[in-house]
């Protein structure tokens, strides 16, 4: 398509009827970056959402392992070693991540299935399979970012803080 | 103790004790700054955008069209036209001419600074008359330029813009080249992403004939705005239209800045719940640190609505903080940022800047206040309902 596209410009040339020939694909792209740098500006809100988000999540699972940090204590005299309450803490953390992740995504797509929800001005709206599973990577991203600092806490716990605490 | 002074006194208690638990407090507070930034910086773009827009019109200039064109791409007047119109009364005149500029309109492709696709800028062929329509006018650098030449003069606005619009440059579209001579400020308007030049030869250089696109007409008062627009309407000779230039430029804007304030507001209340949740939580916290003073109080005889009240204000106290901290932050990083964008409606460049203006600062403010209401609402009625025995044991 660019090769015949060559040829008709340079058809035309110096004529009094000018072409430019681009692909229709390339058309709709250069149309989409003459509204602004629509990828950044995206990219850039929802890094704001996401580290808010994240702070929030790291907030809850904090808050969990602190009142919970007895029952630790307890599990760990009971012989769990300090690695599987890691484990513990962070399955606990990536399964909430995964709750509320995946009900956003299956939002997400409900509403996507209902096409345009804008009037015609950005008339395409699709969900590719390929940004589902980088949706799902960045859900277990986010579980463990925001269970990684109370986890860390929790196995480094020593028995006795933890049962002084009750 | 009447029941002010007992609330103030346990809201100073609550607030006093917020540095010992600055940990949770701090994550409530960046929750909700969060959410106030991304609010404000999105809808400072539909601010900004939509100030360019209205900025560029005049209650006392008027536009004329051919009747049933929704812009001025798709607008067309012969020269026999435009003589008859530039007889309308209420039209101002200066000695025997009418202060009014005959317009053609047309794009050009100019890439974007940045990035290297093109961009529609328009390129406008003005009349003599074009400076005293529009009073805003004016040269900034270099000078203007000469009419029967081809060349040029640049808005402010595209040369920030897009690439090669520098005075002293050569403009390549098509079969024609431009000199760019000067370079043009109007007050911020969107006339700043235009290139001007002699309509006559642009005519030439786009085969158009003598033909304009549109008339920017200065009234010679804001009231004559009727008698103009009623003379040309009933007028056999003219198919036109005739619109204030304000409205018209209020009408283009209304897709874009739609858009992009739902998009704001959309985001934002989405962040809003995820922020709320983290306010709860900390309130909750906050609580459930201080059952024993809490208990000790409502012992004493503390009214229990006092206890509710002040665990809502210091609720309100981190989300003010918390809004006031995302406010200053989007002013200071977003506040003047210059960027262009398309407008739907003439398929044209518009360059604007982010405005943050009072109104939404205080936008965000109010958003976060309300965030902080209610995450404190459950704490506090839980706060007001321990049990004071338990509570009192309670380590």
């Amino acid at each position: 398509a660019q090769q015949m596209g060559a040829k008709f410009d340079s058809m035309f040339a110096n004529s009094s009827a000018e072409t430019k020939t681009t692909t229709e694909k390339g058309f709709v792209e250069g149309f989409a970056k003459q509204v602004g740098d629509i990828g950044s500006i995206m990219i850039a809100i929802l890094v704001a959402v996401l580290f808010t988000m994240l702070l929030v999540a790291a907030n809850t699972m904090a808050q969990s392992v602190r009142e919970r940090t007895s029952e630790m204590g307890v599990l760990k005299t009971l012989g769990f070693s300090s690695g599987s309450i890691l484990a513990l803490v962070l399955g606990e953390s990536v399964l909430i991540a995964v709750i509320g992740g995946s009900l956003g995504l299956g939002l997400a797509w409900l509403i996507v299935q209902n096409g345009d929800p804008t009037n015609g001005m950005l008339p395409i709206f699709i969900l590719p399979a390929r940004d589902v599973v980088i949706g799902a990577v960045m859900i277990v991203v986010l579980g463990l970012i925001a269970g990684a600092l109370p986890a860390f806490n929790a196995m480094n716990l020593k028995i006795t803080d933890a049962l002084r605490r009750s | 103790m009447n029941f002010i002074s007992q609330t103030f006194a346990v809201t100073m208690l609550n607030l006093r004790t917020i540095p010992q638990r600055l940990g949770s407090s701090g994550v409530a507070i960046i929750g909700i700054a969060g959410v106030v930034i991304v609010l404000v910086s999105v809808l400072s773009i539909a601010q900004g955008f939509s100030a360019a827009m209205e900025q560029t019109g005049s209650d006392s200039r008027a536009l004329v069209m051919r009747s049933g064109a929704d812009s001025e791409m798709t607008s067309g007047l012969g020269a026999p036209e435009i003589d008859i119109i530039k007889q309308a009364p209420g039209l101002r005149r200066e000695g025997q001419a009418g202060v009014a500029s005959a317009e053609l309109y047309v794009i050009i492709d100019i890439p974007k600074i940045g990035t290297n696709s093109p961009a529609n800028v328009p390129m406008r062929g003005v009349e003599p008359m074009a400076s005293t329509v529009r009073s805003e006018f004016s040269i900034v650098e270099g000078r203007m330029f000469q009419f029967g030449t081809n060349e040029v003069v640049v808005g402010r606005g595209a040369v920030a813009n897009f690439q090669g619009l520098t005075v002293g440059s050569t403009i390549h579209s098509g079969q024609n080249t431009w000199q760019v001579v000067g370079m043009f400020e109007t007050d911020g308007s969107i006339a700043e992403t235009e290139i001007w030049c002699d309509s006559r030869v642009l005519q030439g250089a786009y085969r158009r004939g003598n033909t304009y696109q549109t008339l920017l007409a200065s009234l010679d008062s804001s009231q004559s705005f009727d008698t103009f627009r009623d003379w040309l309407t009933a007028n056999p000779q003219v198919n036109v239209q005739v619109r204030r230039e304000t409205e018209y430029y209020a009408q283009q804007s209304r897709a874009l800045s739609t858009l992009i304030r739902t998009v704001g507001f959309g985001i934002a209340a989405l962040m809003g719940i995820g922020a709320v949740f983290g306010a709860i939580l900390t309130m909750y916290t906050a609580v459930s640190t201080r059952s024993r003073e809490i208990a000790t109080l409502r012992a004493l005889g503390f009214n229990t609505t006092s206890v509710v009240v002040s665990v809502l204000t210091e609720s309100l106290a981190l989300a003010a903080i918390g809004g006031a901290i995302g406010g200053v932050l989007a002013y200071v990083a977003f506040n003047g940022y210059q960027t262009s964008t398309m407008n739907f409606s003439t398929f044209s460049q518009v360059a604007f800047a982010f405005q943050v203006t009072p109104r939404l600062l205080t936008m965000g403010l109010t958003y976060a206040l309300l965030m902080g209401l209610i995450g404190g609402l459950f704490p506090a009625l839980r706060a007001a309902r321990l049990p004071i025995p338990s509570a009192l044991r309670e380590l």
